[in-house]
Order: structure tokens, then C-alpha cells, then sequence
């Protein structure tokens, strides 16, 4: 690790305003991936404003159609709620299955999804429970959220105050895990919402994306058989030593299926 | 049985202060005026180096001093040792490269040491290493273990034309292709065994203080051995002469061989604080491990069988190629030959076996003993051609091994390799595992998984090893630097407590609990008044270190011939005090009697007298306090069968395993319960190099699984509850009638893993390891 200057504010305006007063600053929330990448010294931000210490940024408020979970929420307190646990399940679920203990009582919400790590578990429920996330400018949609490999719509300078999911009538998330990092080879979350049923594939491609080939092959009905024909670009898929395209591809429908009898 | 003797599963001593973290491991040790070494390490897997400038660097802030091969080599300091000689097929020793401690002129793998950084701090250090500049001039690299001897490929070190280290053929090749010629059948496989990272949980490390007052070097390092460091860093790397150079191999957390070696870090460490004259430390980052320690397996071979035809096994061929890595490490030339070839009978009676090894130099990490060394590779091959045997004699796999088990009234039975097997029945193994794994049942248990959508397979594997490392006079004459014995002393200490001094080290065994219960049981002292001291020259007398599962079969009986003679002198001093004829003393439950009377003595009151002789036996020296080495004159020969129970999911190719038996000899247990907690860590060890471990180097030589984010080793969830039995007989050679077993796990388990998965698919073979995507894929070829 580089030296660095440690700051940690009370108030999401005051760490607004110590990133802009900063050469290089980073703001650090649970720091799962950033932490790591520093030691690494493959990241040296000049300054690390810590976001743990801002009130307005945590705890989950649930109502009869939204649950509302603050931005440094961690995965523990998502899987743990009996909020979440009540209203999606399946996202509670989800939370309770991202990395291991240490990595779930550390890293939050906010910073899986700004992260936006290819193989992360959030940005699959954000995208098919077609979530809002609000920062502390404006709500931007879940399907507008995630633009690239480790890049989302957010600026430069701001914050995920908080992400809004609607609850569904059914959800299901399907996780074909990394045996080494446990991340997504493979995530496959299915909602049938208000809105029809929506789904989110992560780990596949180089950003989570919405799985439209897989929701028009349902046409509406959770019915897994009618996935069996769907065929899904290989060549778009991520390729490495865990796993190739096809077998991505191949995965990705094996989990559609599977989430989609699980809703059911 | 005592409650605490031998047979008794007693909690183990050392747990204590390991689960209050009161363990002390090398980078624990702090001491005044410490610095911090750094390693700069070669980005590319072959270079040659133009030019190092590191004037930045020793201008850095906190540095003290920055080192190259050039120092290294001014002061006479090097190079690194492999300490077996192999002789290949030209008459000729196998071919040894330099093996700098800091490379001079030239780096040879990612990871290589290229300088060395002494700062005030760890990070000082590293900042300092990145203001060293390397100017390289970059070479083609050779990864591949199956082509790095092709003709054109780019050679690495000159002494080693076509980078050949060695090509070592092994038993009468042409009596083979006759028997081949007539046979039969032959059934024949083409496989791999993927290179493994070793990982003990503990990365290595080394700390070294030299004393300018008494000229003396103490080094603590990550060791299981820590004579053996002490000897070669003295006798071959001229770092300080024995007398004044003291090895430490403090509480060290899991070595698995890897901790064997002489690494460069450490010679390194060890010369550099006499240079700086300030104790310097350095410890491996995960990353480091992963580049720098020594790696393990990585065979490609071809394996054929020939048989008759009632699939009796008339001869077996191998030809195998084994990767040695950049260099030689300290036994890196022994794995792949005397501890590979000479296993390959199994518990088989072949009569004619002929192998080739053709051992390569690569652009990649050097690859040195991992548990197991050498028998896994040859179990895994062994015991997969035997189910390809069977398949093509439609065979079930369990008869086919009947028909060719070295029966039980054989033994001693002297192999077509080299071992004679010291005592075995593996049927009886067979027998009690098949019913463990419900065998039987199988079918049924299949038919049902198949109604699920899911495929069931069942893999036996029955292996033999050779531990208990090793007859002296048998390593000489295979071209082996040392002799294999270990030593012992068993000390009383005047108030009647004891202390029990081991050439062996323990990091994870449970030696401080197996050996007391030994010491408990001959000599009748409570186990709490026994402590066994291992790890540190200056404290014990002398020893060879933990591996080739040794421990015990060598070291132990090093421990009961010391007591041996403790009781011997006993009977003496007891003669005396309780006045009468030493012939006339009985010594039995830590107590010394006159026979046929009530007159007695304990040992601790004769240990007393020892050391307060007031009223003594003439001739008799004061103390109670005695050593024994003890040179085993065989190795010995743990065997067993293991038989595995899976499940695939054809969708997604991932294996579950559902059952695993292993039921093991290995002659006498001391502690079942230590013996249990070695198989079921063997067996997790052999199921992640069948399902989840592979180290992959990119073609350019880039480590791409340098990290646990990309290596998977085995966690609980990828494991079963295990069933585990015991079908022992007694060696005859083993004084204590024990035979050793924290390797057994390793070395049985890859086949049986790898035989179910192919079971289940119904193919012929699968590689390990057996990924889900892998497994997919071979799913998706059946179907085809």
C-alpha cells in the first residue's frame, strides 16, 4: 500500500466536498475490492474518504410495495433483514451469499454496485427488479445504472445515497459460483414484477446486462421449458480460465431455468 | 491401554496455545533494531539482464542496503543445491544449472529473485524495490512440460541441451516390449498430472540476527527441517560454519513440503543481516507463495498395461514427462524418479515394469516435493490405467485388482522396482472399504439418481507408498547428499519430569501429543510431565526433519531406543537403592521391582537419584539423560483402499461428492484420533488437485492462478463426511510396528475421485482436474 490521507466525514455533502478538495481521492465504503487493490498497490488514490461514518447512508426501510436499502448497508444486514427476508427473499438471499463472512460484514450496497465488478452479485437483482438508485443529485434507473466493465452512470463525485427495489410477486437468483473467488461464474436473477418479468444476468458478459433474448423467450409465463430453444451469442460472453463463452452461454441459460422454477 | 498411552486418542497438547493464538510463528518474532527485506522480483519469465541501477533506490528513504547477485557472489555466498543425484541415459549425472540465490546476468521464471531491498520498514522496502531499474532484454519462454524438449524450442540454460535435466530409464526395456508383443490386450492411457501450489497456511518466512560478539548467525525460518537447512546452508552455501549458525524452525503453520527446501529468501536473509549487521526479516506476501515457492506434480505420461486374458497384469510401460520448473530445487530431481518409478508396481504383482522419465527445465516456478512426492503421480496413473484395464476387459474394477493384488502370504515381497514391501494385505483393504461404500448397492443408488436427472459414479483406488523415509545406506547408493536416520534424547529432569528432544519438526502433525503418548506409555510418566521439544539446533541434538511421512516410523523409534536405554540405566541405579542384583529388576508401568517382592521404585525416584547420586551404583555415570538415532532398514509401506461415490449434475458438470471410504494400513496407530485428522486432511488435499487445483502459466510464462481468488483449493463445502476404516498389518522391520500416514489422503484420493467422475460419465478418462466445465464438456462428448 501507498500512503495516502484518511478521511472520515460525517455527512454525505462533506464527503463531496473532501473529494473535490483532493488530487486523486477515492471514496471507500465497505472497501472489499479497494482495500485489496491498494495493498496490491495496483490502485493509490492521494486520499480515502471513508463513508462508514454517515448515518443518512444506512439501514433498510421496507414499505408494501418498495424496500429501501441505504447505500452502506452491508450484505450481513441485507441477508439478516426481516424486512428484506419478508418482502424479496430472493435479494436477501443473494446478500447472504456474496463472498464469505468477512467479505459480507465489510461490504456494502453502495460500493458493490458503484464497483460494478463484472461478477457481482447486486447489479443482476438491481437490473431485474428494476431498481432506483438515488444519489445524492438524483434517481437513476437499475437498467440505466451499469454501463461497462467496472463503470456505471455515476459522476465522478457522487454518491449512492440508497437503492429502492419494488417487490416482486415472485424473485429467484441463481448463482453459478467461481470455486476460488465464489463470485458469479454465472448469476441469473429472475422477478416477475409489475413491470412483467424482468431478468438480470451478471458474470456472463463484461456488465451485468438485462436477459431480453430470456424474457421474450417467457413471453410473460415462468414457464423454464420455453428457455430450452433460446439462443444466446456466445461471442458476447466472457471468456477466461474459469470458465469459456460456451460454457457461460450454456450456464446462463441452465440458471435461467432454474430461477425461473424456483419462482414458481 | 493406558488412557494417555499408545492406541489412545488423546486431545492434542499443542492446541492449546495454537487456538488461544498464543503460537509463535516466525513473523511473531520481534526483535531490537529489526529491518525488513524486500525481494524484487523478475516480471518475465525469461530475460536477460542488461543492466540493474539502483542507485534510486538506495537513496530511498529508510533503505539500508540493496543487494544483487553480485554480492552475493563477491562474498562467496551460493549458489542453491539440489542435494540427488539422478544419472541419465548417457552415463552422465543430470544436468544442474546454476541456481543463483539472486540471479547474475539472466532470470529464468515470473517470480525470480532479481535484488534484494534492506529498509527500516516492510513499506519502505517496497518502495525502494520499485525504484529499481532493470533493464531486460526479453526471451521467448518455454511453460509446456509436453513440448519444452522439442526439437527448436527456445533453450534456457546452456548446460542443458533441449532443456533436458535428465532422461532416466528404468527396468528391462526390451523383456518388456516382448511380454507387450504377445500379450493379449494392452490397454494403454494418456494423461496428466496438473501442477499443483503447495499453500500451507503460513507463507514462508525467515528472520535473520547475527551476533558480531560471538560470530554467530540465528536464523528462524519456515522449515521442517531445520538441520537439514542449517547443513546445507553451511556445508554448501558457505553462509557460516555449523558451530555458528543455529536454525530455528519455530511453531510453523502447515509445510506439506513445501517448507522443506532451501529457498533463496532464506540464504539470502541469512547472509544480509551479518552484511547490514541488523536483524532482518522478511515474509512472503500470498502473491509471493504463489510465484516463488516450490510447486509440485505436473507430469504428462502414457501408461500401458499388458495383460492376459483373465486381466493378469504381464507388464506395465510408462513414459513420462515431469517439469522440473526454472531450476533445481533441493530434491527436485527425486521426486520424479526414485520416489515416482519405484511406487509404480502398486499393490500389484506385475513382474515386468519399464519406465523413462524425461525430466525438463521450463520458464515456470521449480516444482520440488508436495504431499505425497512422486507416489501420487504414480497412484494416479497406476490406478487409472487399471480401471481403463478393466473397462477393456469388462471387468469390474474391484475383481480386476483382485486377480493382480500381491497376495498376503507374499511379504516380504520384492517388486520389480527397486522396494521390497515390507508387510500388506490388500484384500483385506479392499474388502473392508467395498463394504464401507456399500459397493453392493451401488446400482441401485445409481438408478435412483438417474430418475432424478442426475448420474451416479462409484472409482476405487488401491495405493501403496513408500514412507518412512529413509535407509541411509539405500539414499547413498541412489545418489541421495545425506543420511536418513533421526535422533532422539529422552531427558529427566531431577524432579522427575521429562523432556523429549526430536530431530523431527511438527507443523500440524501432533508430534508434541504422539510422542509424549509414546514416552507415557514406555516409560510410565504421566503425559503431563512430558514435553516434546522440537524445531531449533541450538536445543536439540540432531535430526533430518518431517517429511516422506517419517515422523514417526523413523523419529519415534529414535524416541522408544532412548527410553530403551533410560530404562536400562534405571535398572541399575533401582538395583542399587533397593540393594539388589540388576538381574533381578523388572521395570513396567513406571516403576522399577525387585521381582517376586514387594520392593520397588519409581522412575522419577530414580531419576532423582541420578542426579543427586549420594548413594550410587559404582560405575554408573550420574544423569538420566540419553539419545539414540535410530536408521530404518527399509522404508516402510502404508497401503490402503479408497473408494469415492459421485454425482454429477450433466447441465451444469458439477461433481458432488456423496461417500468416501478410505480405509488405510498403517500398522500400529499411537493416536487415532491424529491419524484420523491426517487422512481426512490427505483426502482433502487429493480432492482438490482431482476436482478444483490447477496452476496454469500463460504461454509468455505469466502465473495466472497467483492468487486465491483464481486457485481453488479445497473448503469443507467441496468435501463429504468421510468413512474411515483401518485393515492394519504388522511390519516386521518397524521396531514400533508403525508405518506412517500424512500423505496416504494425497496419494489415494485423485484416482478414486477421477475413476467415479469417469464412472459416472461413462468415458474412458478425464483430467484433472475435474472442473465443472470440464466434466460438461466430457458429458457432452458422451452424449455426442
Amino acid at each position: 500500500m501507498y500512503e495516502f490521507n484518511y478521511q472520515k466525514v460525517e455527512s454525505v455533502s462533506a464527503a463531496v466536498a473532501a473529494l473535490k478538495n483532493a488530487d486523486d481521492g477515492k471514496f471507500l465504503a465497505g472497501g472489499q475490492t479497494m482495500l485489496p487493490t491498494m495493498k496490491h498497490r495496483l490502485a493509490s488514490p492521494s486520499d480515502v474518504i471513508d463513508l462508514s461514518g454517515i448515518a443518512e447512508l444506512k439501514g433498510i426501510k421496507a414499505s408494501a410495495d418498495t424496500v429501501t436499502i441505504g447505500a452502506m448497508t452491508t450484505h450481513a444486514e441485507v441477508a439478516a433483514s426481516p424486512e428484506v427476508q419478508k418482502a424479496i427473499p430472493a435479494l436477501a438471499g443473494l446478500a447472504g451469499n456474496i463472498g464469505d463472512p468477512a467479505v459480507r460484514n465489510r461490504g456494502t450496497l453502495g460500493g458493490s454496485i458503484a464497483n460494478n465488478d463484472p461478477a457481482a452479485d447486486y447489479p443482476a437483482a438491481v437490473i431485474a427488479l428494476g431498481a432506483t438508485v438515488k444519489t445524492d443529485r438524483r434517481e437513476i434507473a437499475g437498467d440505466d445504472f451499469f454501463t461497462g466493465m467496472f463503470e456505471t452512470a455515476l459522476e465522478e463525485d457522487e454518491i449512492i445515497v440508497s437503492v429502492s427495489f419494488p417487490v416482486p410477486r415472485a424473485a429467484a437468483y441463481m448463482k453459478f459460483e467461481n470455486p476460488a473467488s465464489r463470485y458469479a461464474i454465472v448469476g441469473v436473477f429472475v422477478a416477475e414484477t409489475s413491470d412483467g418479468i424482468r431478468i438480470g444476468v451478471t458474470g456472463a458478459t463484461p456488465c451485468a446486462h438485462r436477459g431480453l433474448r430470456l424474457e421474450a423467450a417467457l413471453a410473460g409465463k415462468l414457464d423454464s421449458a420455453a428457455l430450452d430453444s433460446v439462443e444466446l451469442p456466445v461471442d458476447k460472453m466472457n471468456s477466461d480460465i474459469h470458465a469459456s463463452a460456451e460454457y457461460r452461454a450454456h450456464l446462463v441459460k441452465v440458471m435461467a431455468k432454474r430461477a425461473v422454477d424456483a419462482c414458481n | 491401554m493406558k488412557a494417555t498411552g499408545i492406541g489412545a486418542s488423546v486431545r492434542r497438547k499443542e492446541d492449546r496455545r495454537f487456538l488461544l493464538g498464543k503460537g509463535r510463528y516466525t513473523d511473531d518474532i520481534d526483535v531490537a533494531g529489526l529491518t525488513h527485506a524486500v525481494f524484487l522480483r523478475s516480471p518475465h519469465a525469461h530475460a536477460v539482464i542488461k543492466s540493474i541501477n539502483s542507485s534510486a533506490a538506495r537513496a530511498a528513504p529508510g533503505v539500508i542496503a540493496v543487494f544483487t547477485g553480485d554480492d552475493l557472489a563477491a562474498d562467496g555466498i551460493g549458489p542453491l543445491i539440489c542435494g540427488v543425484t539422478v544419472t541419465s541415459d548417457d552415463g552422465e549425472p543430470h544436468r544442474a544449472p546454476a541456481h543463483p540465490a539472486l540471479a547474475q546476468g539472466k532470470v529464468n521464471y515470473v517470480g525470480d529473485h532479481v535484488a534484494v531491498v534492506i529498509a527500516e520498514t516492510v513499506e519502505q522496502a517496497r518502495d525502494a524495490a520499485e525504484l529499481i531499474e532493470v533493464d531486460y532484454d526479453v526471451l521467448p519462454a518455454v511453460t509446456s512440460t509436453a513440448s519444452a524438449a522439442d526439437a527448436g524450442q527456445q533453450q534456457i540454460h546452456e548446460v542443458a541441451p533441449n532443456n533436458v535435466c535428465f532422461n532416466w530409464p528404468f527396468g528391462d526395456k526390451a523383456a518388456v516390449e516382448e511380454v507387450f508383443a504377445s500379450a493379449h490386450k494392452v490397454s494403454r492411457l494418456d494423461l496428466v498430472n496438473n501442477r499443483m501450489v503447495t499453500n500451507p497456511m503460513e507463507p514462508r518466512a525467515a528472520l535473520g540476527e547475527f551476533n558480531s560478539g560471538t560470530d554467530e548467525i540465528t536464523l528462524h525460518l519456515t522449515t521442517q527441517n531445520p538441520h537439514v537447512h542449517r547443513l546445507v546452508l553451511s556445508a554448501f552455501n558457505q553462509l557460516a560454519p555449523e558451530h555458528k549458525l543455529r536454525v530455528v524452525g519455530p511453531d510453523v503453520g502447515g509445510g506439506f513440503g513445501a517448507k522443506i527446501f532451501v529457498y533463496a529468501e532464506e540464504l539470502v536473509v541469512g547472509w544480509a543481516c551479518r552484511k547490514v549487521n541488523r536483524p532482518v526479516k522478511w515474509t512472503a506476501d500470498r502473491t509471493e507463495a504463489f510465484l516463488a515457492d516450490a510447486h509440485g506434480r505436473d507430469h504428462v505420461s502414457t501408461a500401458e498395461m499388458a495383460m492376459d486374458e483373465n486381466g493378469k497384469f504381464l507388464a506395465l510401460r510408462v513414459h513420462t514427462k515431469a517439469n522440473l520448473g526454472a531450476y533445481l530445487s533441493t530434491f527436485g530431481t527425486m521426486v520424479p524418479s526414485y520416489l515416482y518409478a519405484f511406487l509404480l508396481a502398486g499393490q500389484y504383482a506385475t513382474p515386468l515394469i519399464y519406465s523413462e522419465v524425461k525430466a525438463v527445465f521450463t520458464n515456470t516456478a521449480p516444482v520440488d516435493a508436495s504431499r505425497g512426492a512422486g507416489r501420487p503421480e504414480a497412484t494416479y496413473l497406476l490406478e487409472r490405467l487399471v480401471d481403463v484395464c478393466a473397462q477393456d476387459m469388462k471387468l469390474d474394477p474391484a475383481e480386476i485388482r483382485r486377480r493382480n493384488f500381491i497376495p498376503v502370504d507374499a511379504f516380504p515381497y520384492q517388486t520389480p522396482v527397486v522396494q521390497c514391501y515390507d508387510s500388506g494385505d490388500y484384500n483385506a483393504a479392499l474388502d473392508l472399504a467395498l463394504e464401507l461404500a456399500d459397493y453392493a448397492g451401488f446400482s441401485a443408488r445409481a438408478e435412483e439418481a438417474k430418475a432424478r436427472g442426475k448420474r451416479r459414479g462409484i472409482g476405487i483406488s488401491s495405493y501403496v507408498e513408500a514412507c518412512g523415509i529413509a535407509p541411509s545406506a539405500a539414499v547413498g547408493q541412489l545418489g541421495g547428499g545425506v543420511g536418513l536416520w533421526e535422533s532422539a534424547q529422552v531427558r529427566f529432569n531431577p524432579t522427575g519430569n521429562v523432556q523429549v528432544f526430536t530431530g523431527t519438526h511438527s507443523h500440524g502433525q501432533g508430534h508434541e501429543t504422539t510422542f509424549a503418548q509414546l514416552v507415557c506409555d514406555q516409560l510410565g510418566v504421566p503425559i503431563e510431565n512430558i514435553e516434546v521439544i522440537h524445531g531449533d539446533t541450538a536445543r536439540t541434538q540432531f535430526g533430518m526433519g518431517t517429511y516422506g511421512s517419517r515422523s514417526l516410523a523413523v523419529g519415534g523409534v529414535a524416541i522408544a531406543r532412548a527410553c530403551d536405554k533410560l530404562i536400562a540405566k534405571g535398572k541399575k541405579i533401582a538395583a542399587h537403592a533397593l540393594e539388589a542384583d540388576e538381574g533381578d529388576i523388572e521395570f513396567a508401568d513406571g516403576s522399577f521391582s525387585v521381582a517376586g517382592t514387594d520392593k520397588a521404585m519409581s522412575i522419577a525416584e530414580v531419576a532423582f537419584n541420578a542426579y543427586v547420586p549420594h548413594s550410587y551404583p559404582e560405575g554408573v555415570e550420574p544423569g538420566f539423560d540419553e539419545n539414540a538415532f535410530f536408521d530404518p532398514i527399509n522404508f516402510s509401506f502404508p497401503a490402503g483402499t479408497h473408494i469415492c461415490e459421485v454425482e454429477v449434475d450433466p447441465d451444469t458438470g458439477v461433481v458432488e461428492i456423496v461417500k468416501y471410504s478410505a480405509v488405510d494400513d498403517f500398522g500400529r496407530l499411537i493416536n487415532p484420533m491424529i491419524v484420523e485428522g491426517q487422512v481426512h486432511g490427505g483426502i482433502a488435499h487429493g480432492v482438490g488437485q482431482a476436482m478444483l487445483e490447477v496452476c496454469r502459466y500463460e504461454d509468455d510464462g505469466q502465473l495466472l492462478t497467483a492468487s486465491f481468488m483464481d486457485y481453488a483449493m479445497p473448503r469443507a463445502d467441496n468435501l463429504p463426511s468421510f468413512d474411515v476404516g483401518y485393515a492394519p498389518t504388522h511390519p516386521p522391520d518397524n521396531p514400533l510396528g508403525v508405518k506412517g500416514c500424512g500423505e496416504a489422503g494425497a496419494i489415494g484420493a485423485p484416482p478414486a475421485v477421477i475413476n467415479a467422475i469417469v464412472n459416472a460419465l461413462n468415458v474412458k478418462h478425464l483430467d484433472m482436474p475435474a472442473t465443472p466445465e470440464n466434466v460438461w464438456r466430457a458429458a457432452q462428448a458422451a452424449q455426442a
